[in-house]
């Protein structure tokens, strides 16, 4: 049975999205923000208590991986003496996703208090949100609400009169995809060119400058807070079975009213569909990429019979991803789409490692050398090898996130791609 | 630890190794680009993918630790499906030009493709090409060829200590380059033509010469400073088309420097001397061997006939063990002791106060263990380019370096300490270490009468002084974080300190403030056989003179074995004056030179790739080489014109068939290594010159010159080396100095300026150097354009040059 929309539309990270001035310090306060730093903090609650409460809620990383952020937060470790730091990833650059900005936009406090929480938990002293470089806006809000912040002594040395200090620091980026990958936005916060590192070690035990750190998504970090408030149990109520609590969809693409929406995990996904105001111009849907460009495509018969949430959209044969929803209505020349696609891995990789630097340029002219209209039948067999040689060869996913579309859409599309290389034009748009 | 398996072979392996190590120590081959023992791991390349049990992908060898009880597979079809992936990857956009570049056959790329390999390729979309660089007068760049490995990147910043290549660009657009408008500099940049694994860095002077398979490779040694790094001479004919570094993990480890590595240009030319000449009436005629031999034994013969103490015999540091022996024995036999190899050192007063022979007080390989170290007057990159590598890593361990010195060039490597004075403050800065020391509770009972009595005499000076106490703490283990008690030290003197004026009372003090606090305690020898030279005693017999008297009060008569009197003596006016006046010279010379045109007779030797011999480097290791080629024209091996030069003369014990002969002689007979061990010895007879009353010596409002000798201008080979010319250690000649000094004196940069000392002057252009300290003019010596000054350190005067209104 599907969850009742009103009662559960943004009703966690967007919670200050209809109050007057939902980003303030104040309109974060009337709705309790701030009170579970405190209580933690003055009551010195044990570290391994609010870790249960996370693991309990089942709050998977909400970046694109889904790791379970309780298990992620135990991994730091305990005794470690020195500086250990907690990144917050606010680089969002995948084609689809655009979340994170609405957070940093609306509800900055949320982040920050789900931070100071991790900080308390985790041991670190620092943290840093990197932002994405091209939502600059976003960037100067987050900045104002840190200020606040600290001057509420929220955020600074010795918070409550106790000895547990957290200081945090707004960091942004230049717009580089692969600074979003968390090794390379630990090379980038450190000054030095984006690039991943390779694991292991793992950032838990060598992370920003060689100390312990724990990266977390931007919705991850300000899920925590009303986890703590309402206990983990109740997040778990919010979700279904393997996917506790709500997520953000960011819809986009051929739908009548894109955007972000915060809904109860499990949620069927004509019902997002519906919230979104449905397929554009009153077409017919083709096809859905449910997590971002990252994760394969799904045909419209089988995402219209799926839920959205962790287990169902892979068993759809596809990610929840980042929870960006992408979709396309019958118009869409899949090779075109796919065209623009590996074009944008082709820029984004960042060089280091062969088979990424090397296949992304070669996926992307074969494709477009099919849409040219010079494709050759072998093409088809060669992309799929291709794609399946960088595929997990690679220092980092952004070389599997390259081959994935390749292979789905040439997997549920071949016959649009064959037609483009017999005619030398799509079957679509002619 | 843990046991692994790799392809059915089970090993037991060091805990934190990763996959390739154990493979290699196993010898199953591993394809790899990026991964360099060496260097750090990068993981780029991904051609070590190997299959590991319970994985679902492929890892990097390279890059993965060892767990126990892992199954690898190198050679599983899943293993190789991976490895050859990626060899196509790379070669898609390589431009499989091998047959007009010059790694042809001798590339990694290649062989590892010819296992890897598809015989065509499946890419048919446009190539990448990317721009050459123009990183310097050594190094060619073919950058379409650049897999992007970034082994160059690593070495230069990992080895070189500069970051001088990175990165720029990303996915297919990424690109490696130099700093904008910059070449790489690096004194060791070389080695990166060694590791690059296709065409990209070639070597210039080398480049389109010849084929690798053309080339005959012949052992050697390196002849210029005193780390002594063997090599390996690739000779095509009669030439040597180029040189390479052989491993050994005790000397060079795998690298050689940039001198090293191309000073071999020098042995091709024009400069060489092939023919014997003779002065007749002032102008130089060619003549033979035998001609030339007699001249040269009848002048010699007819002044020591009168009195053997009127010949001077100076003897290159570089020459070869076997050839400074039988330079010292013929002088012996004409009943001549002045005899001397030291010949930019100016202070003797230690001379009969050496236990044995000096040398660098540890092993080369000890150098990076140590957890403090104190270098005492040497601009270290300069002098030692990669003896310094093993301090930088050292630093990089966490050692602490210490540095007092003339100048403050920088290392490349973090300095914990320093004081940097002028020349004659630093007795007084190294006696302040000395005192600080002396007063710790660790060492107050160990005081000798000698020492006490000294410190109560040093004047504490308010300038080094807050360093004096840091360097004390320092060596002595304790500093503001960590505490040791006995912490593996070494105190060590470079050249600038050798060829100190008050070398003596440095020397002294460095002993005794290492011997207080535990530390091992050396030279670092300047040129390649200076402690082979030692050893070999060709020094003054006792009461002769040394290689500063014997041009202080001129000979009748020199024979100088490979020597350019004005550019490798302490004091250039000095030593030319001296041959001027001369009645006789006798040169045996590799080269024509200007130096040598008051010589009477010029005997044309093999350098070091045309003759056998041996040399003993820093640490006392006696090294034997063959030659590589044939001498050019009629030049002849040194010990055999020595040789012939005795029997001429008539002197017995000079019937030497081959250059071991002679080396076995040197040794008596005992092996080398053995016999050598037991004879370095840096100690003192009676503590040395502690005499109190210089250590606080000072001379306030003079002027002085630090005359120190650039890279390239060490030694006659090295100066000759055309392309290491044309490098940016060819710094511009010019009288440097700190702009305050500049100020002070009223000059403006660029000015001209007139030095002057004793007798001689020559005008330069005063420059800014801010590592250069107030009261010092920093003017390089070793070179013709400043030949008519005299001693490297020393007081001089500058005035500017008037500038007549027209
Ligand atoms: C190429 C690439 C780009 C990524 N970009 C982002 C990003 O923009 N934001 C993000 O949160 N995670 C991104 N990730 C995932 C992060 O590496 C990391 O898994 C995540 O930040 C962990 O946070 P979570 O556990 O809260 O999901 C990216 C991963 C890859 C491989
Ligand atoms: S997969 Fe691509 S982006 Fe990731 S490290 Fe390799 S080259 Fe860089
Ligand atoms: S050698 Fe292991 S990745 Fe290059």
């Amino acid at each position: 049975m599907s969850p009742s929309l009103n009662a559960t539309l943004n009703s966690v990270c967007f919670r200050t999205i209809d109050k007057p001035n939902p980003a303030s310090l104040e309109t974060y306060r009337s709705l309790g923000g701030y009170e579970v730093l405190k209580r933690i903090i003055t009551e010195q609650t044990p570290a391994v208590e609010i870790i249960n409460e996370l693991k309990l809620s089942n709050l998977r990383g909400r970046g694109g991986a889904g790791f379970p952020t309780g298990l992620k937060w135990s991994f730091m470790p305990k005794n470690y003496e020195g500086d250990k730091y907690l990144l917050c990833n606010s680089d969002e650059g995948e084609p689809g996703t655009f979340k994170d900005r609405d957070i940093l936009r609306y509800n900055p406090h949320q982040l920050i208090e789900g931070m100071a929480i991790g900080g308390y938990v985790m041991g670190a002293k620092t943290g840093y949100n990197y932002i994405h470089g091209e939502i600059w806006a976003e960037y100067e809000i987050f900045e104002r609400a840190l200020d606040e912040a600290r001057a509420a002594g929220l955020l600074g040395d010795n918070l409550f009169g106790t000895n547990f200090s957290f200081n945090l620091y707004a960091h942004h980026g230049y717009g580089a995809y692969i600074c979003g990958e968390e090794t390379a936005l630990l090379e980038s916060v450190e000054g030095k060119k984006g690039q991943p590192r390779f694991k292991p070690p793992f950032p838990a035990s060598y992370g920003l400058y060689g100390k312990p750190t724990t990266i977390n998504n931007t919705e991850t970090f300000a899920s925590v807070p009303y986890i703590l408030q309402h206990g983990g149990q109740h997040f778990l109520d919010l979700g279904v079975a393997n996917s506790g609590g709500t997520k953000l969809f960011s819809v986009s693409g051929h739908v009548e009213k894109p955007g972000n929406f915060e809904v109860n995990m499990g949620l069927p996904f004509p019902e997002l569909l519906a919230l979104a105001g449905g397929v554009w111009k009153g077409r017919k849907l083709k096809a859905v990429i449910p997590g971002g460009s990252s994760v394969p495509v799904v045909p419209a018969d089988v995402m219209m019979a799926t839920n959205m949430d962790y287990d169902s959209i892979t068993k759809a044969g596809s990610m929840l991803g980042a929870g960006s929803v992408i979709v396309m209505d019958e118009s869409t020349d899949m090779v075109k789409a796919l065209d623009r696609l590996s074009y944008f891995y082709f820029e984004e990789s960042c060089g280091q490692c062969t088979p990424c630097r090397e296949g992304t340029g070669w996926l992307w002219r074969v494709v477009r050398r099919i849409a040219d209209g010079k494709g050759r039948m072998e093409d088809l067999d060669l992309l799929t090898d291709v794609s399946t040689n960088i595929s997990g060869r690679t220092i980092c996913a952004l070389g599997d996130a390259a081959a994935t579309p390749v292979l789905s859409f040439i997997k549920h599309f071949r016959p649009e791609f064959e037609y483009y290389i017999q005619h030398g034009r799509s079957m679509i748009t002619g | 630890m843990p046991t692994i398996e790799i392809d059915d072979k089970v090993i037991e392996v060091k805990a934190g190794s990763t996959i390739i190590e154990a493979a290699d120590s196993m010898g199953i081959p591993i394809p790899r680009f990026c991964y360099h023992k060496k260097l750090s791991v990068a993981a780029n390349c991904r051609m070590c993918l190997v299959q590991v049990e319970k994985m679902g992908k492929p890892l990097p060898a390279c890059a993965t630790p060892v767990t126990d009880g892992m199954k690898v597979f190198t050679r599983s079809q899943f293993a190789v499906k991976a490895q050859k992936s990626v060899m196509e990857f790379l070669l898609i956009n390589h431009p499989l030009d091998c047959p007009i570049c010059d790694q042809g056959g001798e590339c990694e790329l290649q062989d590892i493709a010819v296992g890897y390999g598809a015989s065509g390729s499946r890419y048919t979309e446009e190539k990448r090409v990317v721009l050459n660089k123009n990183i310097g007068p050594l190094i060619s760049t073919d950058m379409t060829r650049c897999i992007q490995c970034t082994r160059c990147v690593r070495f230069l910043k990992e080895v070189g200590g500069m970051m001088e290549l990175g990165m720029v660009g990303r996915g297919e657009h990424a690109e490696i380059t130099a700093y904008v408008d910059k070449s790489v500099d690096s004194e060791l940049s070389g080695n990166i033509i060694d590791l690059c694994p296709v065409g990209a860095l070639t070597s210039k002077p080398f480049r389109y010469s010849a084929r690798t398979w053309e080339l005959i490779r012949r052992h050697s040694i390196a002849p210029h400073d005193g780390l002594g790094s063997p090599i390996e001479m690739h000779v095509k004919g009669n030439t040597v088309m180029r040189v390479l570094p052989r491993e050994d993990e005790a000397i060079n480890e795998c690298w050689i420097s940039d001198r090293d590595r191309y000073s071999y240009e020098a042995l091709n030319s024009a400069d060489r001397l092939t023919t014997p000449m003779i002065k007749d009436n002032g102008v130089w005629v060619e003549t033979d061997w035998q001609s030339a031999l007699e001249f040269a034994a009848t002048r010699l013969n007819d002044i020591a006939r009168n009195n053997p103490q009127d010949i001077g015999v100076l003897v290159s540091p570089n020459s070869t063990m076997e050839e400074a022996y039988l330079a010292k024995k013929l002088a012996q036999g004409l009943g001549c002791g002045n005899v001397d190899h030291r010949l930019r050192q100016s202070d003797f007063r230690l001379d009969s106060k050496h236990i044995g022979t000096v040398w660098m007080g540890c092993n080369i390989s000890d150098v990076q263990s140590m957890e403090r170290v104190l270098v005492i007057g040497s601009n270290l990159r300069n002098e030692h380019p990669l003896l310094t590598h093993r301090l930088r890593k050292a630093v990089k361990a966490g050692a602490e370096l210490s540095l007092l010195n003339p100048i403050d060039d920088d290392p490349l490597m973090p300095v914990a300490h320093k004081t940097i004075c002028a020349p004659d403050a630093m007795v007084n800065a190294l006696a302040q270490i000395l005192k600080a020391m002396s007063v710790m509770p660790r060492y107050a009972g160990h005081l000798s009468p000698a020492v006490s009595n000294l410190i109560d005499k040093v004047k504490v000076q308010s300038g080094p002084q807050s360093s004096a106490q840091a360097i004390a703490e320092s060596l002595s283990g304790s500093s503001a974080s960590v505490d040791l008690v006995a912490p593996r030290a070494a105190v060590l003197l470079g050249n600038i300190a050798v060829h100190h004026p008050r070398y003596a009372e440095i020397y002294s003090l460095g002993e005794a403030i290492a011997e207080l606090c535990g530390a091992s305690f050396g030279v670092l020898s300047e040129a390649a056989n200076s402690v082979g030279a030692d050893f070999a005693q060709v020094l003054p017999n006792a009461d002769a003179m040394n290689a500063r008297t014997m041009l202080e009060s001129p000979r009748k008569g020199y024979l100088l074995v490979n020597v350019e009197p004005e550019l490798d003596c302490h004091n250039a006016h000095l030593a030319a004056k001296a041959m001027a006046e001369a009645e006789c010279v006798v040169a045996l010379t590799v080269f024509k030179s200007e130096a040598l045109r008051d010589a009477d007779v010029l005997l044309p030797i093999a350098p070091f790739s045309e003759t056998s011999g041996t040399f003993m480097n820093m640490e006392g290791r006696v090294q034997t080489f063959s030659a590589a080629v044939k001498p050019l024209g009629e030049c002849r091996p040194a010990w055999k014109v020595l040789r012939v030069l005795g029997n001429v003369l008539n002197i017995p014990g000079f019937d030497f068939d081959s250059s071991e002969q002679v080396s076995r002689e040197i040794f008596g007979g005992e092996d080398p290594s053995q016999l050598a061990s037991n004879r370095l010895n840096n100690h003192l007879y009676d503590s040395g010159v502690r005499d109190a009353a210089r250590v606080n010596d000072e001379t306030p409002n003079i002027l002085q010159r630090i005359g120190e000798i650039s890279l390239y201008q060490a030694d006659a080979l090295v100066r000759r080396a055309a392309p290491l010319q044309k490098t940016k250690y060819a710094v511009p000649l010019a009288a440097y100095m700190h702009h305050a000094q500049l100020a002070q004196l009223g000059f403006q940069a660029g000015g001209a300026v007139t030095v002057s000392q004793g007798n001689g002057s020559v005008s330069l252009m005063a420059q800014i150097d801010d590592h250069v300290p107030i009261g010092c003019i920093r003017i390089a010596a070793a070179l013709k354009e400043t030949a008519a000054l005299g001693d490297m350190f020393g007081p001089l005067e500058i005035k500017a040059v008037e500038i007549k209104a027209a």
